[in-house]
């Protein structure tokens, strides 16, 4: 047997909660050899973090092992007391979490954290740690690291906290990292440097990492080896390349599947769903055809003088579906704001079916006509909603201010038809926001948007809170609607895998201007501009047909 | 950096003056709205002679419309007279003057000692919520508020006095056959310190330390619970269990990690706490006979003299705009957050 740096054996934990015990994990096993990658994939409630947190000893008060054991380096820390893990924490088992913003102290500087990691474990002297702190933070590539050693985190990007994070679990050369979706709430492209030097320096200093993470692709291109989990076990458990391209599980299967690669499609991503209907759409519009909407010079200037939108034009034919793709601070969301009428742009104009909808101040907009034909489907389908409205009230909301719908029985009918029409079960409608799941919201959202019948849809990151799978049925759902209705949808997204399906044609944005546009199809294969090169290469993928000989 | 703080404190000082102009046109309007009639109390009651209430009020302005009373009152206090009390006979700025040393010695002595107990209590309750510590301060802070201040000073005294005999004669802020020390700054215990007068100095502790004790009781229950709230909130905070993922020692995590963080809250409170106690220490003051300004004011409210409740209230929206501004720049300090915005 070779020598396991990190074994888990039939793994059993256990939360109180106020309906009783709840069991998290219930008996899972995996195994990490020294200087080893293992992934560790999953969706929300598979027990993945619950697993990485058990294994450091950093359980809740709540929850607790129920059974089985763990093994780090021949000595079993199950059971391990408060000195003994404080001991190994840090110096042989590290850690890097999600949301690295949040998970640095906000009130001290990064170099004093990373000192005070040091201190906690070799006995240094407050200045050789300092200097040890910026060698350190050299190392993540934190340019200028003397100066910026005394910076605060909300002083730096999130991509730096990351490094910052990483700097401080590698500051006592631990064994072995878990990393917790370390990327997750990254752009692309920052995503891609964190995690290669996440990988590089892990492999150059011969440490053992588990990565979490709910993304295939991300797990495919970093890990020896991937382990699946679903709600508390693990299904299975192989090398990537066989785990992704034969795999022996439904639940593998299924949840390969979910995830966009570079070559799937929207029926592709649920493979057991009904097919969609037929495209009622004609490719060709006759001549003559007004655009649904036409945005010219657009530019949006925030009160601190930032130029957020600079110069953007584009048109939308009616029931076309244009992607808006671009990473934080590319003025997407500012632009899907200012074509919803929900804040004012600073220049240009939007044109709606002919009419200039960009003169009508913002607060004034709900008035419009046009308010019912543009409508929104927010990002986190859960912040969305009014917490004490239940889902009926939420759809029949716009129903009655915008559609002038007052008897309660054709209130009703409206209502249910919307539900009908996302799939949203009428026995739903009665629940509030807390009581329904991430896919039921986004359901909620996505019915509250289009029960005025609107003609234009503009969709903000609907998927991006979700997991893989129902992610795959929202996109699912919102290919049905559009090809049903007609709709036109703006589609605003960080992911171009999901918009290249979705859209016919995309726009890449960069610090508030358009660095390419065109077909969505062309745009993937042979990107003209070199940011959209890059964006397409930082897209973690699996390549199942590639890698499975 | 200095530059932009001392901006910040101007910008803050100005923005203060509406506030406290208001207050000032508001006492002095519900003063006069308010029943009795200062002529007549100081004529001698009733029985005065119609004449002699008459030239009273003259002399003193009051048969003059409000609004010119006013526009006299406010040019007074624009060049800093407050006007003069007709119990004391003195001018008002030379009483708070004299007074307000006292108020503020016990004020701070209250504070620091509730804060010295809460926040250790806070402390104690947030890491072990709903264990018997955490009830035990539940008790503690609930009896501290629901027992009105003179109730929990006179227990004290019957106990620490009465019965125990330990401290000496609650009357008011040093014994009476004791020297006095130079007057340099009208604090007891700066002034004897200052001239090394270590006896005057215990003299002077022993003689506070009822009052503020009783002060402190009543202030604790919103430091501590205060303290405990914000503990957990930050206990349960992502870069607490960082610390832990990284092995910081457990003290170390409790005090630089946590409690400089949960400490900004309370600093919010505590800036409310002084204030609140400044004014609403009367009753303290009257139970230990601790020559304060808020008996002072309260004295002069029951026999209608206008100008020292007048001052009072003008002394207490300064105060009030000047702990804010402290806090503020405190809190500056404390977050490097805060100076970004």
């Amino acid at each position: 047997m070779t020598a396991k740096l990190l074994e888990v054996e039939d793994l059993r934990v256990a939360f109180d909660t106020r309906r009783g015990t709840v069991e998290a994990l219930r008996g899972i096993s995996f195994a990490v050899p020294a200087g080893g990658v293992l992934g560790i994939v999953g969706e929300s409630g598979s027990g993945k973090s619950v697993a990485s947190l058990a294994v450091m000893g950093l359980l809740d008060r709540a929850g607790s092992v129920t059974g089985g054991r763990i093994r780090f380096d021949g000595q079993d820390i199950t059971h391990a007391g408060g000195a003994e893990l404080r001991r190994l924490r840090g110096a042989a088992l590290s850690m890097i979490f999600q949301n690295p913003r949040a998970a640095l102290n906000p009130i001290r500087g990064i170099g004093r954290q990373i000192a005070d990691v040091l201190r906690a474990h070799r006995p240094l002297t407050r200045a050789q740690a300092r200097d040890k702190a910026v060698a350190l933070l050299e190392a993540v590539r934190i340019r200028d690291a003397a100066r910026r050693a005394d910076a605060f985190p909300h002083e730096l990007s999130g991509g730096m906290c990351q490094r910052v994070m990483i700097a401080m679990a590698m500051a006592c050369e631990p064994r072995l990292i878990i990393a917790d979706e370390p990327t997750t709430g990254l752009d692309v492209t920052t995503q891609k440097a964190v995690m290669d030097l996440l990988a590089g320096l892990t492999r150059e200093r011969g440490m053992a990492m588990v990565l979490i993470t709910h993304d295939l692709g991300l797990a495919a291109q970093y890990c020896d080896e991937v382990t699946v989990m679903e709600q508390g076990r693990v299904v299975e458990s192989a090398p990537p390349g066989r785990l992704f391209g034969a795999p022996r599980e439904a639940y593998t299967r299924r949840l390969v599947a979910a995830c966009p690669t570079p070559s799937s499609t929207i029926a592709g991503l649920t493979p057991d769903a009904p097919p969609l209907p037929a495209a009622p759409v004609p490719a060709t519009l006759p001549p003559g055809t007004p655009l649904l909407l036409e945005v010219q010079g657009l530019k949006k200037r925030f009160p601190d003088g930032t130029l957020a939108v600079d110069d953007v034009s584009f048109t939308m034919r009616p029931g076309e579906s244009l992607g808006l793709v671009g990473e934080s601070g590319s003025g997407k969301s500012t632009i899907s704001r200012m074509v919803t009428r929900l804040i004012d742009a600073s220049e240009g104009e939007i044109i709606f079916e002919g009419e200039s909808i960009g003169a009508i101040p913002a607060r004034d907009f709900h008035r419009a006509p046009q308010r019912s034909q543009v409508q929104i489907v927010f990002q986190d389908a859960g912040e969305s909603l009014n917490p004490r409205f239940s889902a009926f009230d939420s759809i029949a909301d716009p129903l009655r201010r915008l559609a002038g719908l007052r008897d309660s029985a054709s209130l009703r009918r409206a209502v249910e038809d919307a539900a009908d029409g996302v799939g949203l079960p009428r026995a739903l409608l009665d629940r509030y926001p807390h009581q329904l799941s991430g896919g039921q919201r986004a359901r909620v959202g996505i019915a509250r948007a289009i029960s005025v019948q609107p003609r234009l849809l503009v969709l903000d990151e609907p998927t991006a809170a979700l997991d893989v799978s129902v992610q795959a049925v929202v996109l699912q759902l919102l290919e049905k609607l559009r090809r049903e209705k007609g709709l036109a949808y703006l589609f605003v997204s960080h992911d171009l895998n999901v918009v290249r399906m979705l859209c016919d044609r995309l726009i890449v944005l960069r610090q508030g201007r358009i660095v390419e546009e065109g077909d969505s199809a062309r745009v993937f294969r042979s990107p003209a501009a070199e940011y959209t090169a890059q964006l397409i290469a930082a897209i973690p993928h699996f390549r199942p047909e590639v890698v499975e000989a | 950096m200095l530059a932009a703080a001392g901006r910040r404190v101007g910008g803050r000082l100005l923005a203060a003056i509406p506030a406290v102009f208001g207050v000032v046109v508001l006492t002095f309007l519900v003063m006069r709205v308010l029943p009795g009639d200062p002529a007549v109390y100081f004529a001698g009651g009733p029985s005065a002679g119609q004449a002699e209430i008459d030239a009273l009020r003259a002399e003193m302005g009051l048969d003059r419309p409000v609004p010119v009373q006013l526009m006299y009152y406010l040019r007074d206090v624009a060049t800093g007279d407050l006007g003069r009390s007709l119990t004391t006979g003195q001018p008002v700025m030379t009483d708070i003057r004299q007074r307000l040393p006292a108020s503020l010695e016990l004020t701070f002595t209250a504070l620091l000692l509730a804060l010295v107990a809460a926040i250790p209590l806070g402390i104690l309750a947030a890491l072990r919520p709903g264990s018997a510590v955490d009830h035990v301060v539940r008790f503690l802070c609930t009896m501290g508020v629901c027992m009105p201040t003179f109730v929990t000073g006179l227990l004290l005294i019957y106990v620490f006095y009465y019965l125990l005999g330990w401290s000496p004669d609650p009357t008011g802020r040093i014994d009476i056959f004791a020297s006095t020390p130079p007057e340099i700054t009208g604090f007891l215990l700066l002034d004897f310190a200052l001239t090394g007068d270590w006896d005057g100095w215990r003299a002077a502790f022993t003689q506070l330390i009822l009052p503020a004790a009783t002060m402190a009781l009543f202030v604790l229950a919103p430091l501590a619970r205060m303290t405990r709230a914000s503990m957990l909130a930050v206990l349960g905070g992502d870069f607490i269990r960082t610390a832990r993922a990284m092995g910081l020692p457990g003290w170390r995590i409790i005090v630089v990690y946590a409690l400089r963080n949960a400490l900004l809250p309370v600093l919010t409170i505590a800036g409310i706490v002084f204030s609140t106690m400044l004014g609403a220490n009367v009753l303290v003051e009257k139970v230990f006979s601790w020559p304060g300004v808020a008996s002072y004011a309260l004295d002069a409210l029951q026999a209608s003299d206008y100008a020292p409740v007048q001052g009072f209230v003008l002394l207490m929206a300064s105060i009030f705009v000047v702990v804010n501004l402290v806090i503020d720049l405190l809190y500056g300090l404390a977050d490097p957050r805060a100076v970004a915005e």
